[in-house]
């Protein structure tokens, strides 16, 4: 998989947040093969030193860096913040997220698309939390975003994919554009069904990190969406309505 | 002087935002800044001048999703 010109193996990416220690963070990270790491900024006070020490855990990861701009409530701020992120974290990559609605974290489409313009004129590589809105996301490639990242369902719900249509017209109508499911993932299978459909990756956290056992959940993801790659691969058969016997009717006894 | 850091009242001596780093302990730690809402990379903190009322912020790496 490619994003932004960068090779990647895994098509599982994962968040670092809310794991009940840094040991628990690093076997999730090891189970589940995750290629690329969601980390964030916050406020650190003098003589803290925690940024050091998580950024020195980080690398330990050896995986691909992808701040994000959570909490960011207006352009402006999402801006200001990615900046932050590229100085500390020494990469273009921004997961943009402009939030416009406190309860459903439903991304801010118009602040969404003017970050993503000040962003890409920046030099930044813009991975653009949005909907699965087409028009959204015609917008988004035209302020130069080559990557989407439509949600499943509200971050941290564990829904899974809410609107199956939605998500299947989106990736009908931009079958070349790299587009990554992130949010609202709470179990493999839901992850599976999203490669099946087409997506070239997801992005989940809270799905692993809350698990009573988070490196195994890792597994079960990097192996859901391994199954789902294959299978999209693979053309899956048509359905129907009608049954229609699978072992063959000529020779079989008794027909008179 | 009075500013803001990080969402908190704080009286400085610091002129500029590099010297209100190195005052408030920040040292080398791996730290980003903004000035009243805008970015400071750090090679520009030397001679960002500090005047009262500003509001600075301070952020360091942190577990996201």
């Amino acid at each position: 998989m490619r994003l932004y010109g960068t090779e990647i193996a895994s098509r599982l990416m994962l968040g670092t947040a809310q794991y009940p220690s840094p040991a628990a963070l690093g076997e999730a990270f090891r189970r589940s093969g995750a290629g690329i790491a969601t980390v964030s900024v916050r406020r650190e006070a003098g003589g803290e030193r925690a940024g050091a020490a998580f950024w020195d855990l980080i690398r330990e990861l050896g995986v691909q860096i992808l701040p994000n701009t959570a909490g960011c409530h207006s352009a402006r701020e999402a801006v200001t913040t990615a900046r932050m992120a590229r100085e500390l974290f020494d990469t273009n990559w921004i997961k943009l997220e402009v939030i416009g609605h406190a309860d459903t974290l439903q991304p801010d489409p118009f602040g969404l698309v003017e970050a993503a313009r000040i962003l890409t004129d920046d030099g930044f590589q813009v991975f653009p939390y949005t909907t699965e809105d087409v028009v959204l996301a015609d917008r988004l490639l035209a302020a130069g975003c080559e990557v989407l990242m439509p949600w499943g369902a509200p971050i941290g719900t564990g829904l899974g994919l809410t609107n199956i249509y939605g998500l299947r017209t989106l990736r009908a109508q931009f079958p070349d554009v790299p587009m990554v499911v992130d949010a609202g993932l709470g179990l493999p299978s839901q992850a599976a069904m999203a490669m099946e459909m087409g997506y070239d990756a997801v992005l989940l956290n809270t799905a692993v990190a809350k698990a009573g056992d988070p490196a195994a959940m890792a597994e079960g993801f990097a192996r859901a969406v391994e199954a789902g790659r294959l299978a999209c691969e693979a053309d899956p058969m048509e359905p129907r309505d009608m049954a229609a016997p699978s072992t063959p009717v000529i020779g079989r006894a008794f027909l008179e | 002087m009075k500013i803001m850091v990080n969402g908190e009242g704080r009286d400085v001596s610091a002129e500029t935002l590099a010297a209100l780093l190195d005052e408030l302990g920040y040292g080398d730690g791996r730290v980003a800044t903004a000035l009243n809402e805008d970015f400071v990379p750090a090679a520009a903190r030397g001679a960002t001048r500090l005047a009262p009322g500003d509001r600075v912020e301070v952020v360091a790496p942190r577990q996201g999703g």
